[in-house]
């Protein structure tokens, strides 16, 4: 079996917005396929290393399988939360696409 | 009881399309328009103009949008929702009263609910042994007592649904989730009981799809941006709701945009937390119930919702007064661009230990380069340009103010090749902060005037 390392936005889409100073990101597979991998491949552990120096806090994940979505918490990321935060995406909107940029290893054949 | 009737999201936010809720009641059949307004900074902004001007602190664009609606609403006799009304609900009501006098309609049913702003009460309640804890670090309100601006709690559909069995054709409320919007007409048209825990989490999951306008119809949609026709025409979304709970979302016909399983998947894993459970006055709807299905073009149905009783508590949101911020950027230009960006940042800073000031925060960042990404993000060799943006944020507003007027000596002391700093030195501004807390049902009644003009 030969896996191929890709960037998670060739198989998932994303949405993320701000709850006080964390950032929620939703992340979809773009087909039934491909949730196995993102379960296996987004762990708590995995996020939390691919967002260092950005979420200081806690990641929380939890599982949408109806809609074939995990749903991520990051703890401390929005520099204090939307109306108190200095940054220039003080509601996280983007955090949706820096989760997009992460490396993965899937299986070629599920390409 | 009808078989079927249509909600349509026509405001996700104040400051939205403002002519979206007018195209929702021309461009095709809709029973119900929901009019989302209110974001938890929002309540803060409307409390300040409020105190200004005590005929004001309701989302000024709405009385205008209702205006202009009133004609076709009457003649279809369609009903509207909002929250719009924000810290001064009977003021908005005054206010659409004069653009009913205005358009020549008598005997319109103004639905107004009150009891949600709990600022004078607070008070009453802290010697009263009510804590409102803040619910991310537990410390009782009583510490910054002094610095409130406003407290609302979150009122449900219930209210609303009062005011349409008194037979308003508008509802105006002021802090009501954003869900109870879309899950009172269910309630009142389909005559759910208010026990029934799965259909309210249904109308609750409907609510969530309709209550940020367009993001459920195409707007800031990640999965193919570029195959989302016509977003300059986007269609907001539209919930067909069945007496069983399930709901069909789709938007008018001949309008832009695009209502697919993604499109709706991306609205509903936003701004949420647990799935199994989102919590509101009226239910805890479990998100990992919900199905969705293509049934036809720009049609997707949504079915198998299941939910748990409420909870006992209603949430509160207070905000609070905190200390002062401001930003303000340059942009550097080739060659060097990023370096000279850094050097003149140093140099600020410098100057700014130099004087003594103190700041609870100094955040830089390089638009065009790692405002979006931080340490993610890839830097190029050679960049045309970029733009520092640099913010402070503390308690001493000299100190803020101080640090408005050192930027622009930068253009002439400063890095070269520096320009874009227009619009006068960054000025003070308020920190508004946010205190989330629970509120036994029982100490707070909503209260629902029924009015005709």
């Amino acid at each position: 079996m030969a896996t191929k390392r890709i960037r998670l936005i060739e198989i998932a889409h994303a949405r993320s917005g701000d709850k006080g100073d964390a950032g929620n990101v939703g992340v979809i597979a773009r087909d039934d396929r491909f949730y196995p991998v993102l379960l296996e491949q987004l762990t708590v552990d995995a996020v939390k290393q691919h967002f260092e120096g950005i979420c200081h806090g806690a990641v929380e994940r939890y599982e949408l399988p109806n809609l074939g979505a995990l749903n991520f918490i990051l703890h401390n990321t929005l520099g204090g939360g939307g109306t108190v935060s200095l940054k220039n995406d003080a509601q996280g909107k983007t955090l949706s696409s820096a989760m997009l940029r992460m490396e993965i290893d899937i299986d070629e054949s599920l390409l | 009881m009808k078989d079927r009737i249509r909600i349509a999201s026509g405001q996700g936010f104040w400051g939205d399309l403002i002519d979206a809720p007018y195209h929702q009641v021309t461009r095709g059949p809709v029973d119900y328009v929901m009019m989302d307004f209110l974001a938890e900074v929002t309540m803060s902004i409307m409390q300040k103009q409020k105190l200004r001007n005590p005929e004001l602190g309701y989302a000024r664009d709405l009385p205008g949008q209702i205006g202009r609606m009133l004609p076709h609403i009457v003649e279809k006799n369609i009903k509207v929702i909002t929250n719009g009304g924000g810290v001064n609900p009977l003021a908005c009501r005054d206010a659409i009263f004069r653009e009913a006098e205005k358009a020549g309609i008598k005997g319109l049913k103004v639905g107004v609910v009150v009891g949600d702003d709990i600022l004078e009460e607070l008070d009453a309640m802290i010697a009263g042994g009510i804590e409102l804890a803040n619910m991310e670090n537990g410390a009782p309100l009583s510490t910054i007592r002094t610095n409130i601006v406003s407290a609302n709690v979150y009122f449900g559909a219930f209210p609303i649904v009062e005011a349409l069995k008194q037979g308003a054709d508008i509802v105006i409320t002021g802090r009501t989730t954003d869900t109870g919007l879309t899950l009172a007409p269910m309630i009142y048209e389909f005559g759910w009981e208010n026990d029934d825990w799965n259909r309210l989490s249904a109308g609750t999951v409907a609510g969530h799809i309709l209550e940020c306008g367009g993001q459920s119809s195409g707007g800031n949609f990640l999965g193919d941006w570029r195959a989302v026709p016509d977003l300059a025409h986007i269609g907001f979304p539209i919930v067909e709701a069945r007496p069983d709970g399930s709901f069909t979302v789709t938007k008018h016909e001949n309008t832009g945009g695009l209502v697919s399983e993604a499109t709706v998947k991306e609205q509903l894993l936003y701004e949420i937390g647990d799935p199994t459970e989102y919590i509101t006055p009226d239910c805890v709807a479990d998100f990992t119930s919900i199905h969705l299905e293509q049934e036809g073009e720009n049609r997707v149905r949504v079915h198998g919702i299941e939910g748990r009783p409420a909870t006992e508590f209603y949430k509160v949101s207070a905000s609070y007064h905190d200390g002062y911020s401001a930003s303000g950027t340059l942009t550097y230009a080739w060659p060097d661009a990023l370096d000279k960006a850094k050097a003149a940042d140093a140099i600020l800073r410098e100057r700014m230990q130099d004087l003594g000031l103190h700041f609870d925060e100094i955040l830089s960042e390089f638009v065009g380069l790692n405002s979006c990404f931080g340490p993610l993000a890839t830097i190029p060799d050679d960049i045309n340009e970029v733009v520092l943006r640099i913010g402070v944020r503390g308690k001493d507003k000299d100190h803020i103010a101080r640090f408005g007027q050192e930027i622009a000596p930068l253009i002439l002391t400063g890095p070269p090749s520096v320009t874009g700093f227009a619009g006068g030195r960054p000025k003070p501004s308020d920190v508004i902060a946010y205190w989330p807390a629970l509120l036994p049902k029982t100490a707070v009644t909503p209260k629902v005037i029924v009015e005709e003009n």
